[in-house]
């Protein structure tokens, strides 16, 4: 029985039809959504022609939200309500956050996520995401003038679990079906790779707003397999960006500034660092709410010079990565830059001495997250043609284990385990009668509890007691396809598995989300519910459908007793589909009778469909073999 | 239920061809990923995930020398008591001695000169050692090719802490 586990609802097919997905890269700086159109990956601009969505949401004192350019042009003058960067604040809590004094921001600490305090009530940073993801799925469904099935949405190959399951969150509270949480170098591998067809080795450096990720990948015959990953993901532009900001106050002697000169003075800077990506030098001229005016010189050889020891820092988690993939420098066949910030020449000249060769750059390495993300989603989605037989297999990249005895972490599962994975360990009790396990899961590489990033704790309760160290407690890691972890307890000599009470360390409680939905919530009530009774019709048809094509091939795998229970359950959807047109009913009563039924019948057919799928995958093994005779 | 050999079709034995393994794992996962289910309702997602988990974990064991090793032993019936059984011969434990005042000293004094030596000595012995199991299991000798595993995790976790000494002096 799955303890934490985030699943996505399951997707019905229509064959032959084209099904609508995109592709959404949700930077720290900007965000874009991109689909495949016609066989080509293609960004989707705005109204305007721009493809790039600022990622800054800016909040009103009446509650609404401006996202992107309007917001952007607030940075100055209304800081502390226009949010920029908040995928550094995903997942984190406010110790978390480098240089949090230097924010404009009214943070409050929570025991979920670090919050925003702003004119328009507190925000969580998954919900000031949701905002950007909203806007960017609104632009999808303009442009390509229908409703999408779903979305891949891009997240920093380090991204922990936390930050990871913030950013399926916001994704939720979006309206968008996550497809697949994609690995943003291993989404710019996708790009490059079948762009350019070549198999070899390659090594993915990607260094964002916010983020920084390495990742070696090999690519062979239509399978994308990533060997190692690594990165920072508190490492990115924006620290460039602030050591820049730094040496401005220094230089002009300022004293502590007010949240709108910081602000002034911290875009001024980031413009100054793109100016120095062409120019030898650059003047920083700025004036402040006093009328103090600020003048300061930089050349490119002084920012490099004095941004050197973040450079240095990626370096490090190169050579990490390399040693964790076993790979060495010779055997890289190429290099792809990924990531705005990759434009400043330090940064090349470091990866290109490195791997002694030069990066390709040739896809704009602003849009290639997204490109790739697209091609993914359109593949995921159920648009096949043919030579589109390519295969992702991506790792976790930070290793998870759990609390032991005396504050120390024992990996269950270790980093750059290729997902899905799965591992069990067993555990007991220390003391006479114990009938409760306390588990803490962790995800890190250090030996200390306190060095770790706590995920979760739960207990298991309702051990039958037992001699200390009798009993026998299966705790099982299972990482899907998005690098989510589900922790599953059972304690094996009673097979009894116990109730349990699940506490996430960091992520929304289900109040929260529940309250962001509903405030989210701007249609017509009426409507609302007649869409919905009508959804659930066609949900049920089908699911009529796939039950009873189900059973014409394979009823062979139930016995008479099943195949009985199954047919009850059929008939109860039957009958609640002709309830459902009953207009003497009221609607809310119809449809809710209508989704009862469903999910009975629905939760009555699980065992029957993983037999068929156990079944399916051991023929298509087998027949394999067959042909190889 | 299938073994890993079995699963990629590979024949039982030490010796494995490295891309006949690397080849047969990319075809099982072509055709068991979840992401070739994607029309699947969730129990069926569900069934594939756990075939391609146990593809990784297949690929992982026989990719590793000293894990397909320990397969082995297992596959023939003998149980490595790697809890109850650490009783090892009085030379290799002097060794591992020697070894951990070394560890000691270096990590005391940061110098990654020695922690480099260390791990060299260390690297020398594993393949030693894993050259002599890999004889002994050809051999269909799993009692003594057991006892070679032994050894190797002894020297694997010894492995780790030589890590964590790197790892120490360069942060």
């Amino acid at each position: 029985m799955a303890l934490l586990q985030i699943s996505e609802p399951g997707m019905s097919t229509a064959p032959h039809q084209h099904r609508l997905a995109v592709g959404i890269d949700l930077g720290t700086t900007n965000s874009l959504v991109a689909t495949v159109r016609s066989g080509i990956p293609e960004v989707l601009s705005d109204e305007d022609g721009h493809p790039l969505l600022p990622s800054v949401v800016r909040y009103l004192p009446n509650g609404h939200a401006n996202i992107g350019y309007k917001a952007q042009a607030h940075q100055t003058t209304d800081p502390k309500n226009t949010i920029v960067s908040v995928k550094r604040f995903m997942g984190r809590g406010l110790a978390d956050i480098a240089h949090a004094e230097n924010m404009p921001y009214d943070f409050h600490d929570s025991p979920g996520m670090v919050q925003l305090k702003t004119v328009a009530g507190l925000k969580s940073p998954v919900e000031v995401s949701a905002q950007i993801l909203a806007t960017l799925r609104q632009r999808a469904e303009d442009s390509l003038g229908d409703e999408l099935v779903g979305a891949v949405i891009t997240v920093p190959a380090y991204f922990d679990d936390a930050q990871r399951q913030a950013t399926k969150d916001a994704a939720q509270l979006a309206g968008l079906n996550v497809l697949r949480l994609l690995s943003e170098p291993t989404a710019a591998a996708i790009a490059y790779g079948l762009d350019q067809g070549k198999e070899g080795v390659y090594a993915v450096y990607d260094l964002g707003g916010g983020t920084f990720d390495i990742s070696i990948l090999r690519l062979s015959k239509g399978v994308f397999e990533v060997l190692s990953t690594g990165g920072d993901s508190a490492l990115g532009g924006d620290d460039f960006d602030h050591r820049l900001f730094c040496y401005i106050m220094e230089q002009a002697s300022l004293s502590p500034l007010s949240d709108e000169d910081t602000a002034t003075l911290m875009v001024k800077a980031r413009q100054a660092k793109e100016l120095l990506s062409h120019n030898a030098s650059t003047t920083i001229d700025a004036i402040l709410q006093s009328g103090e005016m600020v003048q300061v010189r930089v050349t490119d050889d002084v920012f490099f010079d004095m941004t050197k020891h973040l450079v240095a820092k990626t370096m490090g988690a190169i050579r990490k990565a390399m040693r964790d993939a076993d790979v060495s420098v010779e055997d890289v066949d190429g290099v792809v830059m990924v990531g705005g910030s990759t434009r400043m020449p330090h940064v090349q000249r470091a990866v290109s001495e490195y791997f002694h060769t030069i990066p390709h750059a040739n896809i704009d390495p602003d849009k290639v997250v997204a490109l790739g993300a697209a091609i993914q989603a359109n593949l995921l989605a159920g648009n096949r043609a043919s030579g589109d037989d390519w295969l992702l297999l991506d790792v976790t990249p930070l290793s998870l284990g759990i609390e032991t005895m005396g504050g120390l972490v024992e990996k269950i599962i270790p980093r750059n385990s290729t997902i899905p994975c799965a591992r069990a360990q067993e555990f007991t009790t220390f003391k006479d009668g114990h009938t409760a396990l306390a588990v803490h899961v962790l995800q890190g590489e250090r030996e200390l509890v306190s060095d770790c990033r706590s995920l979760a704790r739960f207990e298991l309760r309702g051990i039958p007691p037992m001699a200390a160290g009798a009993a026998r407690i299966r705790i099982t890691y299972q990482v899907d396809a998005d690098g989510l972890l589900a922790v599953s307890a059972r304690e094996t000599r009673s097979g009894v598995e116990a109730s349990i009470t699940v506490k996430p360390s960091y992520g929304l409680a289900d109040d929260d989300v529940a309250r962001m939905l509903q405030d989210s919530y701007t249609s017509a009530a009426g409507d609302m519910v007649m869409r919905a009774l009508r959804e659930e019709q066609v949900e049920a048809e089908r699911i009529l459908l796939a039950t009873q094509s189900a059973l014409d091939t394979d009823a062979a795998l139930l016995n008479s007793e099943e195949q009985g229970a199954l047919a009850a359950l059929v008939q109860g959807v039957r009958d609640a589909i002709t309830r459902s047109s009953d207009d003497a009913v009221a609607i809310g009563e119809r449809q809710e009778g209508l989704h009862t039924a469903v999910q009975v019948l629905a939760h009555g057919t699980e065992e029957f469909a993983a037999r068929r799928m156990d079944q399916s995958v051991r023929t298509a093994l087998a027949g394999k073999k067959l042909s190889e005779v | 239920m299938q073994n890993h050999f079995e699963l990629f079709n590979l024949q039982e034995g030490f010796d494995v061809d490295a891309t006949a393994l690397d080849q047969a794992y990319r075809d099982v996962q072509g055709r068991v990923h979840p992401d070739k289910f994607v029309g699947a309702t969730d129990a069926e997602k569900r069934v594939a995930m756990q075939w391609a988990t146990r593809a990784n974990e297949a690929y992982q064991t026989l990719k590793n020398p000293q894990k397909r090793a320990q397969y082995l032993c297992e596959l023939h019936g003998v149980d490595l008591q790697t809890e109850s059984n650490t009783a090892m011969p009085m030379d290799f434990l002097m060794q591992q001695m020697e070894w951990r005042e070394e560890l000691g000293d270096a990590r005391a004094a940061k110098d990654a000169v020695a922690l480099d030596r260390l791990d060299a000595q260390l690297r020398s012995a594993r393949k030693q050692r894993l050259a002599q199991v890999g004889l002994q299991l050809d051999a269909g000798d799993f009692t003594s090719a057991a006892q070679g595993v032994r050894a190797l995790m002894f020297l694997d976790k010894f492995g780790d802490e030589v890590q964590y000494a790197f790892e120490a002096i360069e942060r």
